[in-house]
């Protein structure tokens, strides 16, 4: 046997995920009062995960029901879950729809559905095969937006002005700054709402100032659509700015996922949305859509688009899903509100408004990376070394802890 | 010789740009996807299209992919409904994101489903196994892992050969993953309705060293003409000798002969040789899962030391493909795998398929006797698995649609599940008239 060498002898070990490193270390850790503040699944007051009411029910409605076929599904999904996803992002009575100019792809979650966009627009975007086209994502976004794009074959991913560390808020006019230097036709990816790590979203005033700077500029709009719903408790609070965007014009698309607003987190259920300008170009683009997702995952599962159909399409069990979702918005508000009132009440040094300011699962706190290490190291409490928390992962029994270990990593760490 | 495929899939013609208008406000009134072709329909989407406006009575449909029951309908096994059931009233199991490299559980099981338990590399520690979204998944994301890690110093472009004829997304699917120099080697020989090993040595001996070939561990697709062990002896070698990379396609083991071992014999005589290989593996089929999309990519490596790093960027890429798999079907077939009375359940019902399955190949090859049809007709029973290559040429098979409302692939293969005892009569004929009528 001629032992011929590894063709993958000299393949360098990948670095790790962070928050999957982080939760990890958790895991590990055997001390009473720790706390796990890093990944981003939603945790009920009894650090439990919730199966949704509704998506039990669901559940069991499926598994009766013996005239479901078992084939595999269409390339581009289940017909009934595009439409019924397609339209809680746009709206009941969205134009865009009536005008038959709309379209969705079935897609493994938000990941899946950024992905087939991802491949679409470097194909069929800015000419063809077009991989110089710059895209822009938020400094800081979801970390997996750049390996997204750049493994779609886009070269240039090019980081545009977001979070404020000084002011803990919205960098405005280094995000209008951004826009109006980028090359004509840059591809912006932007987070619908409860952005993705600091929690930090435009108000619709700047939202107005964003688009009118993009429609000008000719640059192209990507929405990430993580958490309707899930952020104010209202899908149409939560899609306001991809609607504004719709009523302007834009022809554009939305990543959905519906992981974290229907609890389905193992069932990938995500939907890619295009707008077009018209129904024309949404056939031809669909027909190229289908071609990417054949050459990525053929058929999508079913299981995930089902509950997620039935019940949008439903209207009592969308009213239940409602329902399911602000109570867990709710929570997450509930948190916000107690965690900053109690680092007032230690009378922690510095402002913390921008804990109830920000929205949706995350938050910036503002910590450190010395703070962080504090926190981790002294308190058992895990969060990301942006300082970023989930705020799902607080809950009545531990937030007095929480609120305790922040003032002593802001009072004892510079 | 090497032969290069023709693909089907051009795009068309650009319809052409739109006049652009300017609006007074600023801004242009045409479509920024104004240069998106119109993407010419897949074969099989616009043989479907087809049979499904047809009116004709007797129409029927061959060129499917899913394992059809006598009725017609998606086989399904009452083992795996039963087991749907069971899982989905487990209230012990949570909904949180499964880890990018899937379910343990399946993945563990899936890997030593098969390599067999005994596998000198998985006791060694140098195998691993990702779960993908299908057989498609599975092949693309093997398809990026080369791509971006096969020899790394020199940057691997290809080649990749395919069997002629393969299943038509296959060099799709490479292309997707950034590797657009395809080849294809000899396999069926239409003449002698079987593999032709000698044809297929000779291409490979073309093939450069460096090149990936992927071949078909049993259940040939669209064929269903398999290669035998001592084809598959000769194979090895000359793969070693050249430094050819093994990718091998495991698509439905245990419905192709109904030996679990059987079916995947060449993945575990490659690694029992000492390759370094890639598997594509489905279980839609061998469990009538195809709205769950479970596959597994299994990786066999020299060293164990390698082990960790390669899975680590393997991980990498799925996680800007589709982050993690969907965890229900994977239950279910970790589920049967684990446990010694279902896998025995679960091979019953199988058996059962594959057994239909070859009774109907038998009655086909029978009542073409009968028919009194030219030509030799023990391909039919020689091939196995879901698909069969009949044999009949390009105006035999329009003929076939066009006159008779029966519709195969292209190429002239078809899905042998989709025949039954009310269709059969009626197909035998309609063959016999295509390969005796004037065309």
């Amino acid at each position: 046997l001629a032992l011929a060498m590894s063709i993958f002898s000299e393949v360098p070990q990948a670095p790790p995920v962070a928050v999957f490193k982080l939760t990890a270390d958790f895991r590990e850790d055997s001390h009473p009062q720790k706390v796990n503040l890093g990944v981003g699944a939603y945790r009920t007051d009894d650090s439990q995960p919730w199966v949704l009411p509704v998506v039990k029910k669901v559940e069991r409605l499926i598994v009766e029901d013996s005239s479901l076929n078992h084939e595999y599904l269409p390339i581009l999904g289940l017909p009934e879950f595009r439409s019924a996803a397609s339209k809680v992002a746009l709206g009941e009575d969205s134009a865009a729809i009536k005008d038959n100019r709309v379209g969705g792809v079935q897609a493994l979650g938000g990941t899946g559905a950024l992905r087939i966009g991802a491949e679409f627009l470097r194909r069929w975007y800015n000419g063809v095969n077009n991989t110089a086209t710059p895209v822009y994502v938020s400094a800081p976004t979801w970390e997996n937006h750049n390996a997204v794009f750049a493994d779609a074959g886009f070269k240039d991913i090019r980081p545009y002005h977001y979070w404020d560390a000084a002011k803990r808020g919205l960098d405005l006019s280094g995000f209008l700054d951004d826009l109006e230097k980028a090359p004509e036709h840059s591809i912006f990816v932007l987070h619908a709402c409860a952005h993705n790590p600091t929690g930090t979203d435009p108000s619709q005033d700047e939202w107005k100032k964003i688009a009118e700077i993009m429609k000008r500029r000719n640059l192209f709009v990507f929405f990430d659509s993580a958490y309707q719903g899930f952020a104010s408790g209202s899908l149409e609070k939560d899609a306001w700015a991809i609607r504004f965007f719709v009523s302007e014009g834009f022809e554009l698309l939305v990543a959905q996922s519906f992981s974290k607003n229907f609890g389905l987190y193992n069932e990938r259920v995500g939907n890619l949305t295009v707008v077009a300008r018209d129904n024309e170009n949404l056939t031809r683009i669909l027909s190229q859509m289908e071609k990417i997702v054949r050459t990525t995952w053929s058929n999508p599962p079913s299981q995930g688009a089902r509950i997620v159909g039935k019940t949008l399409n439903c209207p009592e069990l969308f009213a239940e899903w409602k329902d399911n979702v602000k109570t867990m918005a709710d929570r997450v508000l509930l948190m916000r509100d107690q965690l900053k009132a109690k680092l007032q009440a230690l009378g922690t040094p510095g402002t913390w408004d921008h804990i109830t300011q920000q929205i949706g699962m995350f938050s910036f706190t503002g910590l450190n990376p010395k703070q962080v290490e504090f926190m981790i190291k002294e308190k058992h409490v895990y969060l990301m070394a942006s300082g970023r928390i989930n705020m799902c992962g607080l809950t009545t029994k531990n937030i007095d802890y929480v609120a305790q270990s922040i003032h002593e990593a802001v009072t004892k760490v510079q | 010789m090497c032969r290069i495929w023709f693909r089907m899939s051009q795009p068309s013609d650009s319809t052409g740009a739109k006049g652009g208008e300017q609006s007074a406000e600023g801004g242009s009134h045409v479509s920024v996807f104004l240069n998106t072709h119109t993407a010419a329909l897949n074969p099989e989407t616009k043989l479907f299209s087809a049979f499904t406006a047809d009116t004709h009575t007797s129409k029927v449909y061959l060129a499917g992919r899913e394992c059809l029951n006598e009725e017609g309908q998606t086989f399904v096994l009452p083992l795996v409904g039963k087991l749907k059931k069971q899982i989905s009233a487990d209230p012990t199991l949570c909904p949180e994101y499964p880890s990018s490299l899937g379910l343990a559980e399946f993945t563990k099981r899936a890997t030593e489903f098969a390599l067999g338990k005994n596998s000198l590399a998985l006791m060694e520690n140098r195998v691993f196994g990702i779960q993908t979204i299908g057989c498609t998944g599975a092949v693309r994301l093997g398809a990026e892992l080369l791509k971006h890690w096969y020899n790394t110093r020199a940057a691997w472009c290809g080649p990749v050969y395919l069997s002629s004829p393969c299943d038509d997304s296959l060099a799709s699917i490479f292309e997707a993953a950034g590797i657009q120099d395809i080849h294809y080697y000899f396999y069926w020989d239409a003449k002698q309705r079987d593999v032709c090993v000698e044809k297929l040595l000779a291409d490979l001996e073309q093939a450069p060293e460096q090149s990936v070939v992927v071949l078909s561990a049993s259940a040939h697709c669209p064929t269903g003409a398999d290669l035998s062990e001592q084809h598959w002896a000769l194979i090895i070698q000359l793969m070693m000798r050249r430094r050819l990379f093994p990718f091998i396609l495991l698509p439905v083991q245990g419905l192709c002969c109904g030996d679990l071992q059987r079916d995947a014999w060449p993945v575990q005589h490659c690694a029992s040789q000492g390759m370094e290989l890639l598997c594509a593996q489905s279980f839609s089929h061998c469990f009538g899962l195809y709205g769950d999309g479970v596959g597994n990519l299994l990786c066999v490596l020299k060293q164990s030391s390698l082990l960790s790093a390669v899975q680590s960027q393997a991980d990498r890429l799925v996680r800007a493909l589709w982050a993690r798999p969907s965890v229900g079907g994977a239950r279910v077939v970790a589920t049967v795998l684990s446990n010694p009375a279902y896998l025995t359940k679960w091979q019953e019902e199988v058996k059962h398929i594959v057994e239909r399955c070859m009774l109907i190949r038998e009655r086909l090859r029978e009542r073409l006797r009968l028919l009194g049809s030219p030509g030799c007709w023990d391909h039919l029973i020689k091939q196995r698995g879901l698909y069969c290559c009949t044999g009949l040429n390009g105006q035999q098979v329009e003929f076939l649609s066009k006159r008779r409302h029966v519709y195969l692939l292209p190429n002239g293969c078809l899905n042998v599940s989709a025949i039954n005892s009310s269709n059969l009569d009626y197909i035998a004929e309609s063959i016999h008239l295509a390969l005796t009528s004037a065309l």
